[in-house]
């Protein structure tokens, strides 16, 4: 298996690493780096519980090769709440009992933040076709959709603060 | 109530002549309430406070631990080589190019297992299934022989290289089939037959008396499908054997750690004590988690013959092909009414195509679960099931989706045929039920099948939903939409549940008894630790035991760590499934509760230095009757518990209880779908559900809200996308994420939903169960509206799950052309 040298990086810092060319992000992000907070739901493409961002936009990374991210700048669900206050959509989940399990709950919260960052005021119906792509089976999305809107309205109320 | 298995024939006693189904003392009488009760201050947040979930923190910032996330120094990984037939002959296995890979440490077939006697296992209903096959396979996916490897891609790689010579068999797909024996599934067993068991309840001569005389008389064949939990965490184990010490640690995705010690050990002869099972967080379950798989077994004897740690993770494919199923009844049911258009009499004969073996996680007394709940919310005279139960060469089926008991199908085919009555008799359905429902002053209620149903108020619940949704009006439109040509539909579905099991006289798994448990400590300076035998995968148990546990003691909630899942540490149960974790372990933590009560007031008598009797409860304190200010609170008395205990009491402040319940609960609702049909493409789209739940007592509200908006989910999908198909050679056609349908966001309506509270005359804190109760009552209401959306045309019935293509054909076959 040809080995391959990748720089990135991730949740803020670069990093270096030898991988196999055939080696998934998913399992890089969990395995190499111990961030497990990326889940594996499926291997089809179709769950979306390991969603990251890659420059800033939400994929689904078992479907993309470690060695596609090089050069890139990765985020996981690590990186939200990493200066210790939790992000909104950390506290929408929260209040609004947008999880049960906890295992779709990162990936669902990556396409959410990445939906918020194109559409800071999402209808009811674009933020269901946002996390379309992200499969739930405890929660009946309904709270979810309600964590999204508290988040999105959190984010709205601080930009217009600053 | 009768079980024939393979030829031998039980009796079962008459289960509900000789237990008192009320604890002494206690009035059998309940009122039905609109308000969640709350007792206590926000800062104690006891039962009935919307309390934001105490587990949540960790999930949300992806910190959870799950098995996946579990990572031991020099640890293995095991993948399954898996069959690529429904049924064959094994001719021979060759491992060597596998065995001759970089990184390949072992393989692991049947004949292996066979020299250890651990090539069969048994099931949770004492049935036999492989574990590795020596002779031969009897399910597509079947799992064959295993690889250990360093490494999980190369372990990948590997099973490629395992090189298997099969002798293709007719394939059994067709469980009527099945019934005449002409290819035999389980030829291993001495009786050469597909037939597993027969089995009755009710009460034949009067049922076939009540149809002599009924004025009407419906009959309808429906099939409940093949379906698939599908949790987002597939499962997996990761077994660490630590030879030094003769020990298993195990983790593993378990519904039921301490049942699955159990089988471990009295299958492996390894001593229990020596085996701890650990259920880290769980990323769902539904019941598919309570079963033992293959894999788990495979994974357990590769660490003991490595010595080393070993992870095995199944990839959804291998979940969906291989893991337990649910449901999969073909029911053909006749309902009688009498002149009056009053239901008097139900007969159901039922073929239940279990799959390769009777794998099913029934109580072992009940094959068919509680099937014979099927009467329902209805007041009728006289009820007969059937059950015949076939083996086929399919994986083992009739485990679970959020209901393993059988419940599920017993709900569709009664208020399905509930409504076919009323369309039949031009009553509206509202009005039939109301007219055929049992009364409130009728309970508790012995129903024809011997169920005694403990508290109930179905008018109310019905009224309350048609009030929520605006039945009439609703009626009005359809009628108006109807003259236009285009289809609307309302469907109802008043059901009744049965959970909690269950009373120790009737109710074991393997004969182990289904009661279970909650062991409580205080500690010195007021917080306080609990541990249950039962495992929460999304429920929210750390939240809501901790609540029952401050409504008890007025300990805030926040103080009061909740533990579950480790068989070392906690007290043995029966794990989480089938809705029986408050009414079982949700009653042990009262129960455990009032025992440290009861000690601290002791305590607080000497403390305060007055008898026993002057003292009186106030939400987190013993106080002196007529002299509030004299109090000792919880926090005081757990100190003085440790640090000034009376002369001659044993130090500490801890309780355990093993709650044995008197009677299973039974919650129910009312819930009511609109659907609109497109008539050209033949989707169905929900456009409004109302759901009117009753689960007793409320512990949390929040999280209630969150059970019945993920059951109704979980009803929605087979009632309109899920299925699990095989062709004619066995072969699984739903083999992933894109074949098996999961609604997402999108398909998924805006639930609505309300609650009435009646609560369980014999819990003691009046709580029933609840997460099952949508998954079990929305797909007929479902099926139901888009029936009555057809009704006009001649169109009777249509098996769920209702498609696209299943609606178009309807519309098509009965002259509906656009």
């Amino acid at each position: 298996m040809s080995q391959h040298t990748i720089t990135l990086t991730v949740n803020g810092q670069e990093q270096t690493h030898q991988v196999d060319a055939r080696l998934l992000l998913v399992h890089f992000i969990r395995e190499n780096l111990n961030l497990t907070g990326t889940h594996i739901g499926c291997d089809s493409t179709s769950c979306g519980a390991c969603t990251v961002h890659i420059n800033g936009r939400a994929v689904k990374s078992c479907t993309v090769f470690a060695v596609q991210a090089n050069g890139k700048s990765v985020e996981t669900i690590e990186s939200l709440a990493a200066g210790g206050d939790l992000h909104p959509l950390q506290e929408g989940f929260w209040e609004k009992h947008g999880l049960q399990c906890g295992y779709c709950t990162p990936g669902m919260i990556m396409s959410a933040k990445h939906l918020l960052e194109k559409n800071p005021n999402p209808t009811e119906e674009e933020i269901r076709w946002a996390i379309s792509g992200n499969l739930c089976r405890c929660t009946g999305y309904n709270k979810i959709v309600e964590a999204i809107q508290y988040a999105a309205e959190k984010l709205r109320e601080t930009e217009a603060v600053a | 109530m009768t079980y024939h298995k393979e030829g031998a024939a039980y009796q079962l006693e008459d289960r509900f002549e000789h237990h008192s189904a009320q604890p002494e003392g206690v009035s059998a009488q309940v009122a039905t309430q609109d308000e969640v009760r709350v007792t206590t201050p926000p800062d104690v947040c006891g039962m009935g406070h919307r309390m934001k979930r105490k587990e949540d923190p960790r999930f949300i910032q992806g910190k959870g631990r799950y098995v996946d996330d579990v990572k031991l120094p020099g640890m293995l990984y095991m993948d399954i080589v898996r069959s690529p037939y429904a049924h064959a002959k094994i001719l021979s296995i060759d491992a060597s190019a596998a065995l001759a890979m970089d990184g390949v440490v072992a393989v692991v077939t049947g004949k292996d297992l066979e020299q250890h006697g651990l090539h069969w296992m048994p099931t949770l209903m004492s049935d036999t299934q492989m574990v590795l096959p020596t002779d031969k396979v009897v399910y597509y996916a079947q799992e064959v022989a295993v690889v250990i490897a360093t490494e999980r891609y190369i372990a990948a790689d590997a099973i490629e290289q395992v090189f298997v010579d099969y002798e293709p068999l007719p394939a059994v797909v067709d469980p009527f089939e099945a019934m005449e024996d002409n290819v035999i599934v389980r030829d291993d067993k001495e009786v050469k037959t597909n037939r597993i068991w027969h089995w009755e309840a009710g009460d034949k001569a009067a049922t076939d008396q009540a149809f002599d005389e009924a004025a009407h008389v419906i009959k309808q064949y429906m099939h409940i499908p093949r379906i698939h939990v599908s949790s987002i965490e597939t499962c997996g184990m990761v077994s660490d054997y630590n030879k030094a010490m003769g020990k298993f640690t195990i983790y593993m995705t378990s519904q039921a750690p301490h049942a699955h010690r159990t089988v471990f050990a009295l299958v492996s002869g390894i001593p229990e004590h020596k085996i701890q099972i650990i259920s880290p967080d769980i990323g769902g379950g539904f019941g598919g988690k309570v079963p033992v798989y293959p894999g788990y077994v495979c994974c357990i004897v590769a660490s003991l013959l490595l010595g080393r740690p070993v992870k095995w993770i199944e990839d959804r494919s291998e979940n969906l092909q291989a893991d337990s199923f649910a449901r999969d009844y073909h029911i053909t049911a006749e309902m009688a009414a009498d002149s009056d258009g009053k239901i008097v009499g139900l007969r159901v004969n039922t073929l239940a195509d279990n799959g390769c073996a009777d794998a099913a996680a029934n109580p072992s007394k009940f094959p068919a679960g509680m099937y014979s709940i099927c009467t329902g919310s209805y007041d009728l005279k006289a009820a007969h099931v059937n059950v015949d139960a076939v083996y086929t060469t399919k994986p083992p089926g009739g485990v679970a989706y959020r209901c393993s008991f059988r419940v599920t199908e017993a709900v569709h085919m009664i208020e399905r045929m509930t409504d076919i009555m009323a369309h039949d008799l031009g009553v509206d359905p509202a009005e039939y039920r109301m007219n055929n429902f049992i009364k409130a002053d009728q309970f508790p209620y012995k129903s024809p099948t011997g169920w005694e149903y403990d508290s109930g108020n179905y008018h109310n619940a019905l009224r309350k939903a048609m009030d929520m949704i605006g039945y009439e009006e609703l009626r009005q439109e359809q009628a108006e939409k109807r003259a236009r040509g285009e289809f609307m539909g309302i469907g109802i579905s008043s059901f009744t549940e049965v959970v909690g099991a269950g009373p120790s006289r009737d109710y074991d798994i393997l004969g182990v008894k289904m009661f279970d448990s909650a062991e409580i400590r205080i500690h010195p300076t007021g917080k306080a630790i609990a541990r249950f035998g039962t495992k929460s995968q999304g429920q929210g148990h750390e939240t809501t035991y901790a609540q029952i546990v401050a409504e008890e003691l007025g300990l805030p909630a926040n103080d009061i760590e909740v533990e579950e899942g480790d068989t070392d540490t906690a007290p043995y149960g029966l794990g989480t499934y089938a809705s029986r974790s408050t009414p079982t372990a949700g009653a042990a933590a009262a129960m455990a509760a009032r025992k440290i009560k009861a000690k601290a007031k002791k305590i607080a008598a000497y403390l305060l230095e007055v008898g026993e009797d002057d003292l009186e409860w106030n939400v987190n304190q013993w106080q002196v009757k007529g002299s509030p200010e004299q109090a000792k609170t919880i926090q005081d008395i757990a100190f003085a518990a440790y640090t000034n205990n009376p002369p001659g009491m044993e130090p500490g402040l801890e309780a355990t209880d093993y709650y044995d319940p008197p009677n299973l609960t039974f919650p129910f609702g009312s819930y009511i779908c609109v659907v609109d049909i497109d008539s050209g493409t033949g989707e169905v789209k929900v456009r409004r559900f109302v759901a009117v739940d009753d689960c007793g007592n409320i512990i949390n509200p929040l999280i209630v809200e969150g059970q019945v908006h993920g059951g109704l989910t979980m009803g929605l999908a087979p009632a309109l996308y899920e299925e699990i198909v095989y062709d004619e050679n066995g072969q699984c056609l739903t083999g992933t994420l894109a074949d098996y349908l999961l609604p997402t966001a999108v398909e998924s309506p805006k639930w609505e939903t309300g609650h009435t509270i009646t609560p369980s005359p014999h819990h003691p804190i009046g709580a029933k169960g609840v997460g099952e109760s949508p998954t079990v009552g929305a797909p007929p209401a479902i099926a139901n509206a888009v029936v009555d959306a057809l009704w006009h045309l001649g169109v009777r019935h249509i098996d769920i799950p209702i498609t696209p293509q299943k609606v178009w054909q309807a519309l098509r076959e009965h002259g509906v052309t656009d």
